[in-house]
């Protein structure tokens, strides 16, 4: 019985399934302590909160409803973490997936309101763009042997400003944000295909859901079944056996940080063109997604179909904390108690190697018995 | 009374899951003996060492020093008990000069000041006593390997150890360098050390050694007096069977050229200097052409050059009379170069792939593996892994579904020259083939070079071990310093000639030949 708890226990998809689990657990658990500190008595019921999102909603409609927006939500988020986790395979580290989510909103945004172009062309040039990023950074580290971590921090401030500058011709007059799509131009809004209806009407919930998983199963077979992702993998765990069994590793490099950034670009787009959100050309930041995307691979165990349930996860704890009551805390807390629980889930690795000593060493003291 | 040994390890037993490393093992080091220990790579050596420096708790077993019963938990125990190794990596810092190496961790202090003065003397006395040459004042990385572990035994004896663990110590030195060496082991016996010397060269056990005990799969098969015993004796009670030492081969039978190298130099890694400087040689077709060369003088490199992971600065590579200079890694291999790398681990395989994807590392793409669209056909991939498993005798605890990392150093190295070989290259370049492996796949690795010079292809050889150049090549190349010092016939030199050569003593060629 020992024995095969054991085995259970070594089989690595229940490792990252885990470890994920653990990590989701502390994040929530540092959360409520957080919580504990600044008002112990709303503690409970504000993790409650967190926790249910939609789920507060006594009716089946509403709650249904905004299982919708979350999900409209979780779908760009799935998209980052699908950028992030492609490049980590290949050794990559693709911090510049905020900066291409950024610039495949203002790409997409632009085509939309400025250009009166249809969905899918925006799409297009929206992945056109973040690839663009991609490549920069590819080349910098290839041919310049920059880090991608730094060109690609670089990167999203440029693209920052330059979508904030991009867009300030398309915005309202009377706000900071830009138009509003189903008033300028409902060709760029993208087909519900009758989802809304299971959501309760919930006009926001479109094509952008299925098409996202779609991508992630994609994205899981190019790795695991193709010959460029046989490459691509090889090149991220031994970059040195890559090189030595003729693999064009500064070529991979280029296109899996391309690949990467078209992915996080089509996700800025599946969020932007279901009218949810307007731009702010004022912003000081870019999108918060394209970071979340790093923990949502992660939680998500570096696979593309983990990081479909892991994705939605993080995002059904991010507007849970929009439900916390605020005469209790300030407004800032919804996003502080889920970036510490997101902040834990980018753990998952650690706590796999830290279980997997474990288990060794378990086996090590009591080898002899064994 | 158990008084006349230093060190005594009695019926140590330690297991690992799956494995007994030791297995009832008993060692007996009397004091002032040289004792070897013997044993092929896994025999349990490096586990009973850790045993003895308390880096491993054994299920069973006792130690005693001098007759008493110790309890060893870490290594600062061994070290208080005047147990030193001398490791086979050496552990010294590189920027540092020999004196501080030797009184690190144990500084001289005077009022809360370094005190150098005293060490040094103390530090002269003893390699006056020892006759261990060293400089003290010499940076670690200006010296030579030789001084580097001469440094390491000063520092084992600057602590007042009486206990010495020398651990593969002649891995790393010309042959001068191990004749000096064995004496500085006379020497310590002399001085009444006890050492223990751990090794799998038979030459050097005979040479040096009182008694040893050779190990075999985790148990103590036996302790001799080296006196009373032959080195076909040791082998076979290391191996379990009988060895051939010398590789039997015909004569070679070289024709055509198949690699023309002209002129070549390479840059080093860091310095700004020629690792490679201006290199011409041909390797034919059914000859074994051999680079022989201490560690570090440019023969990484030059194999480095001929596969095309570094670029050359000058000079010209030929491969079957076509230039590949400029060619990419992968037409290299497609023109027919196969490469057994050097450090295996690093290039020649991806440990995190199973052992069916390693072997079609450098074939994947072919259409046998891949199909018009880019999808892998994963049979065929395991199907090719399974019959090279089977040809070439790779142990695999899952066959094509073994993660590379999970297999010992033999089967990975087997699996690398299974995948090089199949692949029927027209050169082969093999960098040190058999480093790390025990007698038994040194063995068939040198059949299998024999037999693919004898069907008619070249093999261009690198490598640091004195026995293999001399009795696998059909034609020596000394490298010193990046450049060729001498062509040699294996069969009119000796091993003391060779050293000359590699140590940069001797010179045959003619400047800028």
């Amino acid at each position: 019985m020992n024995k095969r708890l054991k085995l259970i226990l070594k089989n690595p998809g229940f490792q990252s399934f885990l470890a994920s689990l653990v990590c989701i657990v502390l994040g929530l658990l540092i959360g409520y302590i957080v919580l504990l500190f600044i008002n112990a008595e709303g503690a409970t019921q504000a993790i409650l909160m967190i926790i249910k999102n939609f789920f507060k909603y006594p009716s089946a409609g509403a709650a249904m409803k905004y299982f919708g927006s979350t999900l409209v939500k979780a779908a760009p988020l799935l998209m980052c973490s699908l950028s992030v986790l492609f490049a980590y395979k290949t050794g990559l580290f693709n911090i510049g997936a905020a900066g291409q989510y950024a610039l495949g909103a203002g790409i997409c945004l632009y085509c939309a309101l400025a250009l009166r172009l249809p969905w899918f062309v925006c799409i297009v040039f929206a992945m056109c763009g973040g690839a663009f990023l991609g490549v920069i950074s590819g080349i910098l580290k290839s041919l310049c042997n920059v880090n991608e971590v730094i060109s690609g921090i670089m990167l999203n401030w440029i693209s920052l400003y330059t979508v904030n500058t991009m867009l300030a011709g398309v915005k309202e007059e009377t706000s900071h944000y830009t138009m509003n799509i189903s008033n300028v131009n409902t060709d760029a809004l993208l087909p519900k295909l009758g989802l809304d209806k299971l959501f309760t009407n919930n006009q926001y919930v479109t094509l952008a859901l299925p098409l996202s998983v779609i991508v992630a199963i994609i994205i899981n077979i190019i790795l695991d079944k193709t010959k460029l992702g046989f490459e691509l993998k090889a090149t991220g765990l031994n970059k040195f056996a890559a090189k030595y069994s003729g693999m064009a590793e500064k070529k991979n490099t280029i296109l899996t940080l391309a690949i990467s950034g078209a992915l996080a670009a089509m996700g800025a787009s599946l969020f932007y063109l279901t009218g949810y959100e307007q731009w702010s050309v004022t912003s000081s930041s870019v999108p918060a997604m394209g970071f979340n995307g790093i923990a949502a691979a992660f939680l998500g165990g570096l696979s593309p179909i983990g990081a479909i349930f892991s994705s939605f996860f993080i995002q059904h704890i991010t507007e849970g904390g929009a439900y916390v009551d605020k005469t209790k805390y300030c407004s800032q807390i919804s996003d502080l108690i889920s970036s510490i629980i997101i902040y834990l889930c980018g753990f998952v690795l650690f706590m796999k190697q830290f279980m997997n000593n474990m288990i060794r060493r378990s086996e090590l003291k009591k080898g002899g018995k064994g | 009374m158990g008084n006349e040994y230093a060190v005594e390890m009695r019926n140590i037993t330690k297991r690992f899951p799956g494995i007994i490393a030791n297995d009832n093992i008993t060692l007996q080091l009397k004091k002032g003996e040289i004792h070897a220990l013997l044993g092929e790579n896994g025999a349990g050596k490096s586990t009973l060492m850790s045993v003895l420096f308390g880096m491993y708790e054994p299920e069973e077993g006792e130690i005693f020093m001098n007759g008493n019963k110790v309890d060893i938990k870490d290594p600062n125990d061994a070290n208080a008990l005047g147990i030193g190794m001398v490791h086979q990596h050496f552990k010294l810092v590189e920027c540092f000069t020999v004196l501080d190496n030797i009184i690190l961790g144990t500084e001289p202090v005077k009022n809360g000041l370094l005190n150098k003065q005293e060490a040094k003397k103390k530090v002269l006395e003893l390699s006056d006593r020892y006759s261990l040459k060293v400089d003290p004042d010499a940076i670690i990385e200006n010296i030579t390997v030789g001084m580097q572990q001469r440094t390491e035994i000063l520092k084992m004896l600057y602590r007042e150890n009486d206990v010495l663990i020398f651990d593969e110590p002649t891995a790393v030195l010309t042959p001068q360098e191990i004749d000096e060496l064995m004496e500085i082991m006379r020497n310590l016996r002399k001085e009444g050390k006890s050492i223990l010397f751990i090794s799998h060269k038979l030459n050097e056990i005979m040479a040096v050694a009182d008694r040893c005990t050779v190990l075999r799969k985790g148990k103590c098969i036996g302790t001799v007096d080296v006196e009373n015993t032959t080195k076909e004796e040791l082998s076979k009670m290391m191996v379990g069977r009988d060895v051939e030492f010398v590789v039997t081969k015909e004569p070679a039978k070289p024709g055509e050229p198949v690699l023309k190298v002209e002129n070549i130099s390479i840059a080093a890694k860091h310095k700004g200097i020629k690792a490679v400087n201006n290199v011409s040689f041909e390797v034919r077709s059914g000859e074994i052409l051999c680079i022989a060369g201490i560690d570090g003088n440019g023969q990484s490199e030059l194999a480095y050059g001929i596969s095309g992971i570094e670029k050359l600065i000058e000079g010209k590579l030929y491969l079957n009379g076509k230039d590949i200079t400029h060619d990419s890694i992968r037409e290299r291999n497609i023109g027919g170069l196969g490469h057994i790398p050097e450090d295996r681990h690093k290039y020649g395989l991806v440990l995190d792939y199973p052992l069916h994807y390693n072997m079609v590392l450098q074939r994947y793409f072919e259409s046998e593996f891949t199909t018009r669209y880019g999808f892998l056909k994963k049979k065929n991939i395991r199907a090719y892994a399974e019959r090279l498993i089977k040809d070439y005798d790779v142990r695999s605890g899952q066959g094509p579904d073994t993660w590379a990392r999970s297999m010992s150093g033999g089967n990975q190295q087997k699996a690398i020259i299974a995948r090089e070989v199949d692949r029927d290259p027209s050169l082969l370049l093999a960098v040190q083939p058999t480093r790390g492996l025990d007698v038994g796949a040194i063995e068939s690795i040198h059949k299998k070079l024999v037999e693919l010079r004898d069907n008619g292809k070249a093999i261009l050889l690198i490598s640091l071990e004195m026995d293999e150049v001399m009795s696998l090549s059909d034609r020596i190349l000394v490298m010193y310093e990046g450049k060729i010092v001498g062509e040699l016939d294996p069969k009119e030199t000796t091993p003391e000639e060779l050293g000359l050569y590699m140590s940069g003593a001797k010179n045959n060629m003619k400047e800028g030949a």
